[in-house]
């Protein structure tokens, strides 16, 4: 397929090849990183990538920060849909803890962390549509993004970087807006996706664009520690949901998607799927929620969890508890884990070593970013430079969750 | 597009097999099995590291081919084993985890890259070593990756604390640190 131009010998020190930087600022990186393309007119021949520049050394931070001070920190790593990175390393201090909550939070949670799923893979995939030169899909999504910060907004206060939740449950019930925004997003979502599956699934442009851009085979995307939609493209059904449910999931109807040749087009149809999937998991849990008591949103553990404010002024042990909850003093056991969830790129792991002290002894993020960006020069080998655009926001790199 | 319909994989490939596996392959080898939080955590010698994982890679009962996660820990007060490097691995087939650690001293950390057997570690090593100063032997392109390239001293490393040690305003004896 690809004709040889280059006719120096391998060692020459002359060179044919155009040396292009596609980064750190450039607009189809979508986020701060790096690549130093060698083209061969418009073929790249080699590909080197750079990250680092905005490293924020969110691992050295978490060794003096109390434990639930590093749920912000969590935020900054995948900001597309932090909740899912917050209620991770939730999940990992309650496993540390042997905290067992109840289930109308586990519910509530597989409702927050299906409708960051939605906006991140929301994005992604009108992002591609926008660097292949299809806009409007974009626009009619991100309306509905808006709808999901809103229901954040309800919740945590914040919609960007959510910091929702506390470990030990949510810091507050959802209220009648977040069901009816909620209802709403169920109700309206659904005819938006399909309208944005119409635009894009069949259209002759996108699909040419698209199909054997950036392939990657099921042998190789494994080797390279893929995980998440990326290797769900490749056809290897690998969902940390399904292999080591949290939150309840193993209680749901759950249908991996699973694509064959690990391309553009198969990763944006994987993630497409993953949506619907989304969509039927949080009717799933609000049927389920119905069930339990609705005033429950948080577990019965005083020691961990902040007692409400009117507490904490009128009762001694709730004051207590505040105070040594804020300053860090609660009593962790000794102990190693890992506690994996699957993050709207992947795995995303949390290895927390705690030598019982107020903060962790040692914490390290898996970040499936950071992991499957090194394939990247591998995928776009002789493809052009178009095609690695697109690759790029296929991937759907996100620099906060490359860096930490 | 296809679509695969799951539920819960049993694991059919038990703990107690993989540590009777491991040391009739390697006998007084590899040693201190533990099961923190229901994970099998084992310790190999730093030169053997590389036969381990490959033993663990081929065998067709262990198979655990896929890499998760490489990273490194520094215990300032266990002379001689200053550095600890911890693999996470997956068996996806039985779906198990396990994790596998080994010490080095921390004047030759020198430790065989495992590049050639996951194309994923190559990062994954070269932010270890960005941040910990463990030296990859055979690594293709062991150099920093997160820090600045002029940077001479590895940042993880328990002596460099975080905050300023001058400040004078902050009373850490108040505030139950020491």
């Amino acid at each position: 397929m690809t004709e040889q131009h280059i006719k120096l010998q391998q060692d020459s020190l002359q060179k044919e090849t155009t040396t292009l930087n596609l980064g750190p600022t450039h607009p189809v990186t979508h986020g701060v990183f790096q690549n130093i393309l060698e083209m061969d007119g418009e073929r790249v021949v080699g590909a080197t990538s750079t990250v680092g520049y905005i490293h924020r050394a969110f691992e050295k931070l978490a060794e003096r920060r109390p434990f639930y001070q590093i749920t912000p920190l969590t935020d900054r790593m995948n900001y597309c849909s932090s909740p899912i990175n917050n209620i991770g390393w939730q999940l990992t201090v309650e496993k540390l803890l042997g905290l067992r909550v109840p289930k109308r939070v586990d519910y509530m949670r597989v409702i927050i962390m299906e409708l960051a799923r939605i906006s991140d893979h929301l994005i992604c995939n009108s992002v591609v549509g926008v660097d292949s030169g299809a806009y409007s899909g974009f626009l009619y999504l991100m309306q509905y993004r808006e709808l999901i910060y809103e229901i954040y907004e309800e919740i945590c206060g914040s919609r960007l970087t959510t910091n929702i939740g506390r470990i030990g449950g949510f810091e507050r019930n959802f209220n009648d807006t977040v069901f009816r925004k909620l209802d709403k997003f169920l109700k309206e979502y659904p005819g938006v996706l399909s309208e944005f599956e119409r635009l894009f699934n069949r259209n002759r442009i996108f699909m040419d664009r698209t199909i054997g851009a950036g392939p990657i085979s099921a042998e190789r995307a494994l080797n390279y520690s893929f995980t998440g939609p990326n290797l769900r493209a490749a056809g290897v059904d690998y969902d940390v949901r399904v292999t080591q449910p949290y939150c309840s999931y193993e209680e749901f109807d759950l249908k991996i998607p699973v694509g064959k040749t690990g391309d553009c087009y198969d990763r944006f149809l994987v993630r497409n799927q993953e949506m619907w999937e989304s969509m039927s998991l949080i009717r799933q849990a609000l049927q389920k929620m119905e069930k339990e008591p609705s005033e429950v949103f948080h577990a019965d553990a005083p020691a961990y969890y902040l007692a409400p404010k009117p507490d904490v002024y009128t009762k001694m042990e709730a004051l207590i508890y505040h105070f040594k909850i804020i300053m860090g003093e609660i009593d962790a056991p000794v102990g190693e884990v890992y506690h994996a969830v699957e993050g709207a790129n992947g795995e995303l792991g949390f290895y927390l070593i705690s030598d019982g002290g107020r903060t962790p002894y040692r914490l390290h993020f898996r970040r499936p970013c950071f992991i499957y960006y090194q394939a990247f020069p591998e995928l776009v080998h002789n493809a052009l430079l178009s095609d690695a655009v697109i690759c790029l926001s296929s991937l759907n790199l996100i620099a906060g969750e490359l860096d930490a | 597009m296809t679509e695969t319909i799951h539920s819960p994989v049993e694991m059919a490939l038990t703990h107690a097999h993989i540590e009777e596996r491991l040391k009739e392959k390697f006998p007084d080898v590899v040693s201190e099995f533990e099961e923190p939080y229901g994970m099998l955590s084992f310790t190999v010698p730093r030169e053997m590291n590389l036969k381990v994982l490959q033993f663990l890679y081929e065998d067709p009962e262990l198979q655990f081919r896929f890499l998760t996660d490489l990273t490194a820990v520094h215990y300032p007060d266990k002379p001689g084993a200053e550095l600890a490097v911890v693999y996470h691995l997956h068996n996806l087939v039985d779906n198990v985890r396990l994790r596998m650690k080994l010490f080095t001293d921390i004047r030759t950390p020198d430790v065989f890259t495992a590049c050639r057997l996951f194309a994923g570690a190559n990062w994954m090593e070269r932010e270890t070593y960005d941040f910990f100063g463990i030296n990859f032997v055979g690594h293709p392109n062991l150099k920093r990756i997160l820090n600045v390239d002029e940077m001479d001293y590895f940042p993880m490393l328990k002596q460099y604390p975080l905050e300023d040690q001058s400040r004078k305003d902050k009373d850490d004896q108040m505030f139950g640190r020491n």
